[in-house]
């Protein structure tokens, strides 16, 4: 039976199960096979803090979304144009979000009285019409996978477990994707048990074949390729860039990394992934707790090493006291939050940007460092360097505040040239710098960057002795003169000021837009997707994205100035809208969702444009 | 940076004592304890054979803590009970480092009671010396937890109501490869026991008895009178039966069925059943037993190496695994880097 291929410019899939249905490997691989197309993707995992919550149940479902275009998108898609519901618990907790007319492909299997009930159904949403405006497509997933892998020697819960190769498959029958890196991944995943990759295989093999074959489906769709910058990509989560950035940084700088770390989600996977690294001359340690781990980091810069250490939320406000530490030494230390909602344990695996106020101020005494937030899953490479270039070049801690949407986000990334990465070598301090040459000063400034000289351990005639207590300029003797003091808390400040941080860049097309949408970190997505559609509709608008935030981009007074409104999107309440009012006098208009989840586009459309209209 | 990589190892430098002191005044109260711990390590230092610029003074907060500020050598002084966590970092990626750590009883058994047990059990190549006065002296004499039970301080005017810590027995239920014990007062053998530290490979642990005049005064006068002294304090010695008292009229042995070690009088055992001090033995628990025999009148306390046995360094066993990784690379840096970043499922645009 030929079917009819449509052409589409893109689609949002959401895959969705019970945590144990394995629906982000499966999501992962139709991101994979949809990235060799060549298409822009970009994804949004959403899954449960419990490792297997009750099987069945809402709190465990587990989705993963992936919205895949033939031109450049910003977002995972604000709602799926397919949802793949493996239960009842799947298809009651991601209906909501799904636009009249989309198809909902549904495992019937399960779809017992027992699980109806568990998720409240007293009736069968198959079966009372309840999805009359959907187009619904009831397949039996596991049957249909166990009867497909009858002749494989493996037991009956392992032909189960493959049925979500079978939805793949499906999907990937649906979507025209090329198949050959996902037999490639099963057969690496499965070495160990060759009964397995047959399986799995053959699972896959009966979904595509079933979308063939079955009239239910009688139409295949293809979405062309996007038109990309040439060159060599790869998708890559924001976990994933932040280490391959802290080992490029490694690499430009000539210095050792030192990693201290202690898992916590959504930050676990930067140790893992910098653990199989140590080639790169990578240390990965495993702290006691928080404290520790930046204490080693620490540690490990005041020998000479880079030290980073990665956490979330909660670690950074152990690592406080430490931090305040290392701006008193003025040393370079690399801190990753990678924000999850809180407070305290809060939501674990869900984002949120509300630690923007601990990483400026959430120290004691005055304890100024540079923060910096990626914008997207691959530019965390390049702010990951940038992080260690001003760590490195200032002596100073840096923050750089990710989150879970970028953390676990994925995107094509066009792979950068080594040689074109910033070249981030600095020099050790080697001989006396005081005026008498053989005296050392701790504490004499570079008159440009006010850094200090960095002296390791090991440099003869260099021998000093530093710490958290005040000290004297220059000498770095410990000091309780109260014009010092001033002197030193006003130099701190200073320090970080003087960084060299580039202007904030303005995206207003036609150069018409009265009203400004300033973000910073991961929203970046969904405003610029809410700016292009509001563009599209004819309004003017202009975008700026901050991706420094300590210090802040010398030009930004001005463009806040320029426009009649400000507005600007978090997912907090409101505490970069704060600083600018407090720093600039503008009376910026806060717009803040605390859900967990990213904005979406639509809803800052929609609030962009009453602004546009009615100021 | 030549040698980085290099193991601590003395190097032939002719130093003295004036050469590990600092510019700084020192400022402890007059009659400190902490003076004489200082002068002994500024006059065993030297022995060491490590140029200044290789020995480095870690320590945390807390009057003990001042200590790096008065060594001419590279020196730290921290936070609030953070030094080996900070000193972990510093001993791992500079293996050609001689690494100290000094704290009290209060920053390393109370705030820093975690980051201790962890280097202990790790075995990072560190020398720690724990000052221990049984007060916290800085913040003006608050009980601490090796305070005994029943302590009045400002904090605790009808006695504190929490048992104190024996830090020996904390570090050797951590499986610490090396314990000893010495007094502020006794510099010989306070620099015996920093000698048997330097050489071990790993952490060393080192309590020594320190006395806060100005806080908990004669706190260990009974360890340090030459009228109770030799009955009082049991000195063990590596491969010798432990006897002590004026007379060697008191002995160390093992009660059969019994757990732990007792005093007993020398004349009321046959010589063979005493107990021959060694060191060395693998398992923790008769380091343990030792730990267990002074009372709270500090009568039958031993000072001396308790234990000193080899097990791997964790700077030498991470280390390894670094070197071991860079060895099986090929390629420059810049080349392994580009192979990385394109590693896994790419594609090429045109
Ligand atoms: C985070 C923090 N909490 C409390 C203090 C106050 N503080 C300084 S030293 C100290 C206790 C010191 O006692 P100990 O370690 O026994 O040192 P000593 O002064 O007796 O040598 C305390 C509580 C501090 N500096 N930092
Ligand atoms: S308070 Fe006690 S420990 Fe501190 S310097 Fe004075 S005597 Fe020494
Ligand atoms: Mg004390």
């Amino acid at each position: 039976m030929t079917k009819q291929v449509r052409q589409l410019d893109r689609v949002v899939i959401r895959f969705a199960g019970d945590s144990g249905d394995g629906m982000q490997l499966t999501g992962d691989r139709f991101t994979s096979e949809t990235a060799q197309l060549g298409n822009d993707i970009s994804t949004l995992p959403n899954f449960p803090a419990e490792i297997r919550a009750p099987a069945g149940t809402l709190p465990g479902v587990s989705s993963f979304q992936v919205h895949f275009a033939d031109y450049d998108i910003l977002t995972p898609g604000d709602a799926p144009n397919v949802l793949v519901a493996m239960n009842p618990a799947a298809l009651k907790a991601n209906l909501g979000d799904l636009p009249r007319g989309a198809a909902i492909i549904v495992n019937t299997d399960e779809f017992t009285k027992r699980n109806l009930a568990k998720v409240g159904y007293s009736v069968s949403p198959l079966e009372d019409g309840s999805l009359d405006g959907y187009s619904v497509h009831p397949v039996g997933l596991t049957s249909m996978t166990v009867g497909a892998l009858a002749d494989h020697d493996v037991s009956k819960k392992d032909a189960e477990r493959a049925k979500n190769m079978f939805a793949l498959g499906l999907l990937s029958w649906m979507y025209s994707r090329p198949y050959e890196s996902t037999i490639t991944f099963l057969e690496r995943k499965f070495a160990a048990r060759p009964e397995l990759v047959g399986a799995n295989i053959a699972a896959f093999k009966a979904g595509w074949n079933f979308g063939e074959t079955t009239e239910d489906f009688a139409v295949r769709y293809e979405v062309k390729p996007a038109k990309m910058a040439p060159g060599t990509y790869r998708n890559i989560t924001g976990n994933a860039a932040l280490a391959l950035g802290i080992i490029a940084s490694a690499v430009r700088s000539k210095l050792p990394v030192f990693l201290g770390a202690y898992p916590i989600t959504p930050a676990s996977d930067i140790l893992h992934e910098l653990s199989k690294h140590k080639r790169f001359g990578v240390t990965t340690m495993q702290a006691e707790d928080e404290i520790a781990a930046i204490g080693a980091a620490l540690g490990a810069a005041y020998g000479g090493a880079l030290g980073i250490t990665t956490t979330s939320g909660p670690g950074v406000a152990l690592k406080g006291e430490t931090i305040s530490l290392a701006v008193a030494l003025e040393l370079p230390l690399v801190i990753v939050d990678v924000q999850r909602a809180g407070p305290s344990t809060g939501m674990p695996t869900k984002t949120e940007q509300a630690d923007l106020n601990m990483a400026l101020f959430g120290r004691h005494g005055e304890a100024p460092v540079a923060v910096i937030a990626p914008k997207s899953p691959s530019d965390c490479f390049h702010a990951i360097i940038e992080a260690s270039r001003i760590a490195l070049t200032h002596r100073t801690p840096v923050i750089l505040l990710s989150d879970n949407y970028v953390a676990n986000g994925s995107e094509p990334w066009l792979l950068p040239d080594v040689e074109s990465l910033p070249d981030l070598t600095v020099e050790f301090a080697s001989a006396p710098n005081g005026e008498d040459g053989t005296t050392f000063l701790p504490y004499l400034r570079d008159p440009e960057t006010l850094a200090r000289p960095w002296a390791i351990p090991g440099t003869a005639g260099l021998e000093h002795r530093i710490g958290g207590l005040e000290k004297a300029d220059k000498t770095g003797d410990i000091s309780y003169d109260p014009a010092n003091h001033d002197f030193m808390v006003r130099t701190r400040a200073a320090r970080i000021e003087a960084i060299q941080v580039p202007d904030v860049e303005v995206e207003d097309p036609d150069g018409e837009a009265r009203v400004l949408v300033l973000g910073w970190g991961s929203t970046y997505g969904p405003i610029g997707a809410a700016c292009r559609a509001l563009r599209q509709r004819g309004h003017s608008v202009a975008q700026a994205h901050l991706r420094h935030l300590a210090p802040l981009p010398g030009n930004l007074g001005e463009v806040l100035k320029s426009y009649d409104r400000v507005v600007i999107p978090e997912m907090n309440l409101g505490q970069l809208a704060h600083v600018v009012r407090a720093r600039y006098l503008v009376d910026a208009i806060p717009y803040n969702k605390v859900r967990g989840l990213p904005f979406t586009a639509a809803e800052l459309e929609s609030m962009l444009e009453d602004v546009v209209k009615n100021g | 940076m030549a040698g980085r990589d290099a193991p601590a190892a003395p190097v032939a430098v002719k130093l003295t004592m004036k050469d590990f002191k600092s510019d700084q005044e020192v400022r402890w109260c007059p009659g400190c304890g902490d003076y004489a711990i200082l002068a002994a390590v500024q006059s065993f230092m030297p022995e060491l054979g490590i140029p200044r610029e290789r020995i480095v003074f870690v320590s945390g907060i807390g009057c003990s803590s001042r200590f790096p500020y008065y060594m001419n050598t590279y020196g730290l002084h921290s936070i609030h009970g953070r030094a080996p966590a900070i000193a972990t970092g510093l001993s791992v990626s500079r293996p050609d480092l001689s690494v100290w750590v000094v704290t009290g009883d209060g920053d390393a058994l109370s705030i820093g009671g975690n980051h201790l047990i962890h280097a202990l059990r790790r075995n990072v190549n560190l020398k720690i010396l724990l000052f221990n006065n049984r007060i916290y002296g800085l913040t003006k004499g608050q009980y601490s937890p090796t305070s005994e039970l029943g302590k009045i301080t400002k904090s605790t005017p009808v006695g504190s109501a929490d048992s104190p810590f024996n830090p020996l027995s904390l570090a050797l239920g951590a499986e610490a490869t090396f314990v000893a014990r010495t007094i502020d007062s006794d510099r010989k053998h306070l620099q015996s026991v920093l000698r048997a530290a330097a050489e071990h490979e790993g952490s060393a642990f080192v309590e020594i008895y320190q006395n806060c005049n100005i806080f908990n005064d004669g706190a260990f006068d009974e360890l340090k009178d030459a009228g109770t002294r030799d009955d009082y304090l049991i000195r063990l010695e590596h491969g010798q039966p432990i006897t002590f008292g004026k007379d060697g009229q008191f002995c160390v042995v093992h009660p059969p069925g019994g757990f732990g070690l007792e005093v007993r009088e020398t004349a009321s055992v046959s010589p063979d059943h005493i107990v021959v001090h060694d060191a060395g033995v693998a398992e923790p628990a008769y380091a343990f037993a030792l730990s267990r025999l002074p009372g709270e009148d500090l009568r039958n306390t031993p000072i001396g190496v308790f234990r000193q046995v080899s097990r791997p360094s964790y700077d030498n066993l991470v280390h390894s695994q670094v070197e071991a990784a860079k060895a099986k690379a090929t390629g420059t840096p810049e080349e392994q880097l580009a192979g990385l970043l394109t590693s896994g499922d790419t594609w090429t645009i045109i």
